[in-house]
């Protein structure tokens, strides 16, 4: 799948090279040719894709297809709930759950003929009607792809594909035409923030280190997103990693640093691969390395895989890991712009920052301003996950509510269910209830409603989701994640998820609220590190805008939700019991006795360990849990 | 085990700032990390043996302890959790008689968790050896569990 070495072009000495490239690039385009782009991204895979894409290589050659039709393997598409994805370019026809049976009828009918597969198209969900372009989609309809995009237009393991769609344009732009301090003006009149989370103003940062006193300067991607239930910034890396290697290297010129760290979360494999052909590709290009593009710059890149640490995606935790040390933060009485890898000023930004870098460079300020609320512009990507219709990757204009993307673009609640509340910011984030759907998403709104943007995880849950296990849920993750560097942190966390812990076993006390909440403030103004300092915030949303659940589990011993174990019961509802038996042969414990034909079974409570395995396994809905 | 282990360290010119990769190389190649080669990875790049001990306990990737033949990474993250991510997990911890972070005694199969795999879409979520499995139920544990037997 990587780029044949064999085939790549001539290293680029200079902006004309690049541009003469770029034009035969384009031009080579410019044929009769149906480009089939079939999703390869991560979520697609479980689906099986990588046989899909087999089958199509087979399928085109067998159909005598090599002239008129060309396979692009691209990264994630957005609706992964579909998947797998293949969109047929030009028209944007738009294929959902294409099974490998389907491929022949693809090329024969649509390939050959140009007509359309009713069967594999989406159906609007509203006006059941069926969607034939991608762009008419509702999921796709309200987005503002700036930076995902691209992601269907280029094959992420070959540069030619991003140089094609306009590539490095920024770069050449930024090398030739503007100064190190304009482009830290556009970028910082652009009015970019972080988008790992806490939004701290892109160009303020770079001019910081770009005037600390120092020789050696270092620029660093953070591609170390640990949230959980967030792969924004993996759908970003794996599928157009280009994009993010030309906004270090902007950024890298801007600041005045010769060398680049990435630094990869290891569970991303794919994203891993990507990043390392990407950076591959630019070096014999000559985007990276001596004297980029003939203009005396040089940067070195090298790419770091994390080890599964979450405390990493801190700027002073990663730095230290970096350095082959154990990833603790410390304490950022000087910042990590004049003191940060090797005590060296440092600027460390996250993936979707960096890839928004080119288009503000390409675009210009007062264009990416146009986007967005008065403190926050642009787009922010989300991974939309959880008990949502369209599971996917969206990226959204800032200031659209969260009404509209778990609506509209989200599709609502699955299966008919009512919505209970919407996470953001991962577990240093928390939980808003339904009051807050029309509440427009920038940082400060969301900081303000008690949660924050965080690095794009939005998690949505359903009247079945219990918000005290949630809660118990952020604090068991972040008491594993915890370094234990610092006490309020390592032990606070820990006590917090005891109390959380006991509430959800049904041996939680009155007082017990009141003491979660002093332990959240003494976290808050005592840790050393945003880790510790952040972790309440669950507890404190959940405790703000859900207290009846923690009440009912406290005073009733009861789990509204039902899901906390020890407050739960199964049991069969007889009227809808055919006694099929299925439960029976699924039950760990043997609880549930077969009692004869078309007779309800039965089931021993005293038996019973909550698993839940008769629930999941009957499709009539005859096991009921209170 | 000697020269593996040099060419690994050699891959990253015995880097110490890329001690985190080659503890991975290490445990890609052997499953996990074991004790002479962290000594020999102290003595080759110079870092004391304690603190790649300390690094090597600190990253929850790493394992000192030999890991079996197939590994199962059941995703925990807050999507997949959502969806039933804990019935997941017991029910495999049920199913092979170990808990989580356990090995079988026969070697075949190591439990583990992970934060999140990327393909919220699909969960619940548990990758073995690689191979994804999306949408995950208990009834259906059994069945991907048999086909690496």
């Amino acid at each position: 799948m990587s780029a044949n070495t064999n085939e790549m072009p001539n290293k680029l000495c200079s902006k004309q090279d690049l541009e003469a490239l770029q034009k035969e690039l384009i031009n080579g385009r410019k044929s009769d040719r149906v480009f089939i782009s079939v999703c390869n991204g991560t979520a697609c895979h479980p689906y099986g894709c990588a046989q899909l894409i087999e089958t199509f290589k087979q399928e085109i050659s067998q159909q005598d297809l090599g002239n008129k039709a060309e396979l692009r393997i691209t990264g994630c598409h957005g609706l992964c709930e579909k998947g797998p994805i293949v969109v047929i370019q030009p028209g944007d026809i738009f294929y959902q759950q294409v099974k490998l049976e389907d491929v022949p009828e693809i090329l024969r009918e649509t390939i050959s003929k140009g007509n359309i597969i009713d069967r594999l198209l989406h159906t609007d969900p509203t006006t059941g009607s069926k969607i034939v372009h991608r762009h008419e989609i509702p999921f796709y309809r309200k987005q503002k792809r700036n930076i995902l995009g691209n992601n269907v237009e280029i094959n992420p393991t070959r540069i030619e594909d991003y140089i094609a769609i306009g590539g490095y344009t920024a770069l050449a732009k930024a090398l030739f035409e503007m100064t190190p301090e304009q482009i830290i003006e556009q970028i910082k009149r652009s009015g970019l923030r972080g988008r790992g989370g806490a939004g701290f103003p892109t160009g303020t940062k770079w001019e910081s280190c770009r005037h600390a006193p120092g020789d050696i300067k270092y620029v660093i991607v953070n591609a170390d997103e640990g949230d959980p239930g967030a792969y924004a910034n993996e759908g970003l890396l794996s599928g157009n990693p280009h994009s993010v290697l030309e906004g270090l290297i902007i950024g890298a010129y801007a600041i005045g640093a010769n060398q680049g760290y990435v630094y990869v979360r290891n569970e991303y494999p794919l994203a891993l691969a990507n990043i390392t052909t990407a950076l591959n590709q630019a070096q014999q290009l000559g985007l990276l390395g001596e004297n980029i593009l003939g203009s005396r710059f040089d940067l070195n890149v090298s790419i770091t895989r994390g080890g599964g640490a979450f405390v990493c995606g801190e700027s002073t935790a990663l730095m230290a890991s970096l350095e082959g040390k154990v990833g603790e933060p410390r304490a950022k009485y000087v910042h990590t712009v004049e003191k940060g890898l090797w005590d060296r000023p440092s600027d460390l930004n996250n993936v979707e920052t960096w890839a928004n870098v080119p288009v503000i460079i390409n675009k210009g300020a007062d264009w990416y301003r146009t986007l967005g609320t008065d403190s926050s512009k642009g787009t922010k990507i989300f991974s939309l996950v959880g008990k949502i219709s369209n599971t996917g990757l969206v990226e959204v204009p800032m200031g659209i509510t969260l009404r509209e993307i778990i609506y509209d673009i989200g599709g609502g609640i699955r299966g008919g269910k009512k919505f209970k509340a919407v996470q953001t910011g991962g577990p240093s984030g928390g939980c808003l209830p339904e009051k807050f759907l029309d509440l427009p998403v920038d940082f400060d709104e969301l900081t303000k409603a008690g949660s924050m943007m965080g690095s794009g995880g939005m998690i949505v849950m359903d009247e079945t989701t219990c918000m005290v296990d949630i809660a118990k849920y952020f604090l068991t993750f972040l008491e594993e994640e915890s370094c234990g560097k610092c006490v309020p942190c390592r032990e606070g966390i820990k006590r917090m998820r005891q109390i959380l812990n006991d509430i959800t076993e049904g041996k939680g006390g009155e007082e017990d609220i009141d003491l979660l909440e002093q332990l959240s403030a003494t976290l808050v103004d005592s840790s050393l590190c945003a880790l510790g300092s952040t972790a309440p915030n669950p507890v404190i949303t959940t405790i703000r805008y859900f207290r009846d659940e923690y009440e009912a589990h406290i005073k009733e011993k009861r789990c509204p939700a039902g899901v906390c174990k020890a407050l739960i019961s199964y049991y069969i509802i007889k009227e809808k019991c055919p006694g099929c038996g299925l439960c029976v042969k699924a039950c760990p414990q043997d609880a549930i006795t077969f009692i004869g034909k078309k007779k309800p079974v039965a089931l021993d409570e005293s038996k019973c360990i909550k698993c839940g395995a008769c629930y999941d396994v009957c499709k009539l809905g005859a096991v009921g849990r209170k | 085990m000697n020269e593996k282990v040099n060419a690994i360290i050699n891959k990253y010119n015995g880097d110490k700032g890329q001690l985190v990769s080659i503890l991975q190389d290490i445990q890609t190649e052997y499953y996990y990390l074991p004790k002479e080669a962290l000594i020999q990875v102290s003595e080759t790049i110079g870092i004391p043996a304690s603190r790649i001990y300390d690094v090597a306990t600190f990253f929850r990737a790493f394992s000192l302890e030999p890991r079996g033949k197939h590994l199962i990474n059941v995703c925990l993250g807050t999507a997949c959790h959502v969806r039933g991510a804990a019935r997941i997990l017991e029910e495999i911890e049920r199913n092979l008689a170990i808990k989580r972070a356990e090995t079988t005694k026969d070697r075949k199969f190591t439990l583990e968790t992970v934060n999140c795999m990327g393909c919220c879409a699909v969960g619940p979520a548990v990758k073995i050896d690689g191979e994804y499995f999306g949408h995950m139920s208990s009834d259906k544990v059994d069945n991907v569990l048999t086909k690496f037997e």
